[in-house]
Order: C-alpha cells, then structure tokens, then sequence
C-alpha cells in the first residue's frame, strides 16, 4: 500500500488543499477530547499519588514530579494516542470504507487518479502535526495535576514547581516526541489500509472501524514497548 | 471505437470471461445485456483497466491498451467517462465541486473557465441551479444526471455506463437513457451501457452485445433482437413482458 501512497503524486495544489482539510478533521477536531482528558489524567496522576504518599520522609514534592514523569512519558504519547485510535482511526477507516463501498474510489482510478495517494498521503502529512497535539497534552496533564494537587491541597503551589523542575531528564521529551512521529505514522496508516482494502457493504465499514482500532492499538502498543527499549533501557 | 479480441479473465479457478470479441462503434450506444453473474461487469472492469485481463487485446482506436506507457495509460484515463450504478458521486463535495472536479485535476484551466463549463453541463443535464447542494440533498435521478455530468465535463471519447437505471423510476429512467444517447450522438463519443433494463435496450439500444456464462452468445440491434431465433436470446429478453408486448403488436401489425 505504501508504495502506492506514495507513488504518483497528485496535482500540487489538489494536494494543499487536502492536506489542510484533513489537518483541520483529523487534528483540529481533536483537540477538545484531548485537553479534556489530559486535563482530568493529569489531576487524577497527581491525587492518586498524592493519597498514596503517607510516609513523612518522602518529600511532598514527589506529587509534581510524578505527575511529570507520567504524563510526558506514557500518558501524553501513548495513552491519548490509544484515544486516537478511536476518534481518528475510526473516522479514517469509515471514511474510506464508505468511499470503497460507494464505488468512490472506482471513480478516482477510472479518472486515472492515484487513489492510495489521492485519498490517504494527506492524512499521513496532516498526523505529522500531531505532535502539536501532543505538546498541548503534556502541558494541559502537568495543569491539571498544579490544579489538584494546589486547590486540593495535597502540596503547596511552591513545592509543585519545586518537583516539577527536579531531576528533569531534556531526552524524556525528545523519546516522547519521537514515539509521538512513529505513532503519527501508524494512526494514519493502519486505519487507512483497514478503509482501503475493505469489501461489502455498510457493515462491512463498521466491522473495518472496530478491527482497525484494534490493529492500531495493538501496533502502538507493541510499539511503545520496542521504542522504549531501544531508547530507555 | 474500442476493439476487443479474444479476451479471457478468471479469477482463480472460476473463469469469468471465455474469449469475447466485439467492437464497440463510435457515436453509438454499445448495450451489453445478460443476467446477473454473466460477466458483464468484469468485461466492463476490464475496458476501464480496472481489472487485467489473462489474455487477449482491447484496443482503444486501434492501438492496443497493453502497449501503453504508463503516461499514455493515465492520457487515455482523462479520455475516459464513467457513470457507476450509484452515481459514486463524492459526498463531502458539492454538486459543482463534483462535476468540476476532473477539470480540476487534469486541466490547468483558470477557475472562472471552469465554473463556466460546469454550468454548461449542468444545464446540458438540465440541473441549473443545483451547484452549491450537496449530493445527499438531491434525488437518485439527479445523482445520476450530476454524474452523467461529471463524466462528460472532460469531454471525453469514452463513456462507459454500469446499469445507469437502476434504483430509478420508469420516467426518470427514459430520461436518462435518452440524455445518454443524445451526448453520444452530439459529441460522438464511444458509449458502452451495461442494463438488465429491457426499457432501455428497446430506446437506445443502437448495437447490442448479450453475454452469457462468460461468452459473447448474441450481437445485433434493438430491431434485429426481435427478429433473433436464437433461443438463449429469446429466453433472456422474452421474460420480460414488455418485450412480449411489443412482439405481440409488431405481430398484429400495429
């Protein structure tokens, strides 16, 4: 498939004007369910370890620094890229499930269009923003843990900022937003494959969506345990 | 025209095309008739490109389509129209985002030169005033027309049609079928219709290709079909009742 994706390219400016739609359905559309959720992720991050704190010797400021380590290493990349699979995998699959089953795709190939490409090289550019989304993740996972921990009054405002800055490792983003480019690519491609090669009708489509969030899943589960060993251990 | 010699296709052991040839004539309407799982819709594939054929030529105006470039495959692409069964129109597009879309792709034209010609055609398939709906907020004839439409904005040498009717009511359908043939005639283009309609054989069936089991068993026109003795013929059309009717009062002379 990926040879077709990308093989012969569409006109230019066909091609810009795709790219920016699919930015706006695929990553726009996104961001609302994931400030929500890395909002509320990193509060509960930061109460549930707060609450498990009872021993006096282990400093308070562990709450922040937990909550860092959590959300910019697992709960960013990986567990918002498994909630992607779902929004975004699925409109994929189902989008160009729909467009196989309505013969859509026929007619781009009988115009002599490259459908691979015409339909899914666009969406593999757009996912190159997602790490945008995922930046915006990790800040609104630590804002949500400053706000429970603070209001909560688990820790004072000081002692967050003071766990929060210690023992900061810079290459923790650097492999997060590495495994956020390889999770890119693979939220784009394996929804993709699952609409393109699909065959039947409108049930078809719904069983494409629900076995490609599966495969995704399992892809961006395996890996995340491949990058992290080659990159953490 | 389009030469077809000796084709075959089968997919795995089952062989769906049994070596066809026949000639698609320019400026007329080419029916391919037959039941369900005759191979009508693999031999249409097949002219598309859609599907390879194991063995034999089709030739587009006498050059053959396995000796084409890559390029020249993509060239004759462009010449080519396409009306599927359900329109396969593109539902995140308008009706004038639908039709334009091949001039956009293809032609470097300026966009007022194309809104000008999508206007055309839409009127040619009488749809003014339809531009800014979306597919979905339209009926299953005006689909059809805003596909009819979008195949022949390119002005293409080509069209080919898979069941065009089907879905419509019996006015819609006339409508259709006579759109049809009156583009063929007007831009002399190479109309190949695949229909179960025996409506449609019996208005604009100009040459007519029957298929059965794989094989090319009958070809003539729309009057020599009620003249034909061939029994597999007869048995095919004659369940219909309104090819018994017609019979009948050719037969009493009315």
């Amino acid at each position: 498939m990926l040879k077709g994706v990308f093989g012969r390219m569409t006109k230019g400016s066909v091609l810009r004007n795709l790219i920016f739609k699919e930015i706006n359905e695929l990553i726009m559309g996104s961001l609302g369910i994931v400030a929500f959720l890395s909002f509320f992720i990193g509060a509960v991050v930061a109460i549930q370890t707060a609450l498990n704190l009872n021993n006096p010797l282990i400093p308070k400021t562990l709450v922040a620094y937990a909550a860092r380590q959590s959300v910019i290493l697992e709960f960013a990349p990986t567990f918002i890229s498994i909630i992607m699979a779902g929004k975004v995998g699925s409109f994929i699959t189902s989008s160009i499930g729909s467009m196989r089953v309505t013969e859509q795709i026929d007619a781009l190939e009988v115009m002599g269009i490259n459908s691979k490409n015409y339909l899914i090289f666009p969406k593999i550019i757009a996912m190159f923003t997602y790490p945008f989304v995922i930046a915006i993740s990790m800040f609104l996972g630590i804002a949500g843990a400053y706000t429970a921990a603070v209001l909560g009054g688990f820790v004072t405002s000081d002692q967050f900022m003071t766990g929060l800055q210690d023992d900061f490792n810079p290459f923790h983003l650097t492999y997060a937003f590495i495994k956020t480019f390889l999770f890119a690519f693979i939220l784009s491609t394996v929804p993709a494959y699952h609409g393109y090669y699909m065959k039947g009708g409108a049930l078809e489509v719904g069983e494409a969506s629900t076995t490609s969030f599966v495969w995704t899943s399992v892809v961006l589960i395996v890996t995340n345990y491949a990058v992290t060993q080659l990159l953490l251990s | 025209m389009i030469q077809v010699k000796n084709l075959h296709k089968a997919f795995n052991d089952q062989e769906v095309l049994k070596g066809i040839d026949y000639t698609f004539e320019r400026g007329k309407t080419n029916l391919i008739i037959g039941q369900s799982g005759s191979g009508k819709s693999v031999f249409l594939k097949c002219m598309l490109g859609l599907f390879k054929a194991d063995k034999g030529t089709i030739e587009y105006d006498g050059k053959p389509y396995s000796t084409f470039s890559d390029e020249e495959q993509r060239e004759l692409r462009t010449e080519m129209g396409m009306l599927f069964q359900g329109g396969a129109l593109f539902d995140s597009m308008t009706v004038e985002e639908n039709v334009m879309f091949p001039l956009k792709m293809f032609t470097r034209q300026k966009k007022s030169e194309m809104l000008t010609r999508v206007h055309e055609v839409l009127e040619r398939v009488n749809l003014e005033g339809t531009g800014d709906k979306m597919p979905s907020e339209i009926s299953g004839g005006m689909q059809k027309r805003v596909a009819i439409a979008r195949a022949i904005v390119n002005k293409p040498k080509y069209l080919f049609c898979d069941e065009p009717n089907s879905g419509l009511d019996p006015q819609t359908a006339t409508v259709i079928d006579n759109l049809i043939q009156e583009l063929t005639h007007e831009n002399d283009i190479t109309t190949v219709l695949i229909t179960h309609d025996m409506n449609s054989v019996l208005e604009i069936g100009e040459r007519i290709a029957f298929l059965k089991e794989g094989v090319l068993a009958w070809k003539g026109t729309k009057d020599e079909i009620f003249k034909t003795e061939d029994k597999t013929v007869t048995e095919f059309v004659y369940s219909s009742n309104l090819f018994q009717k017609v019979r009948t009062a050719q037969q009493q002379g009315l």
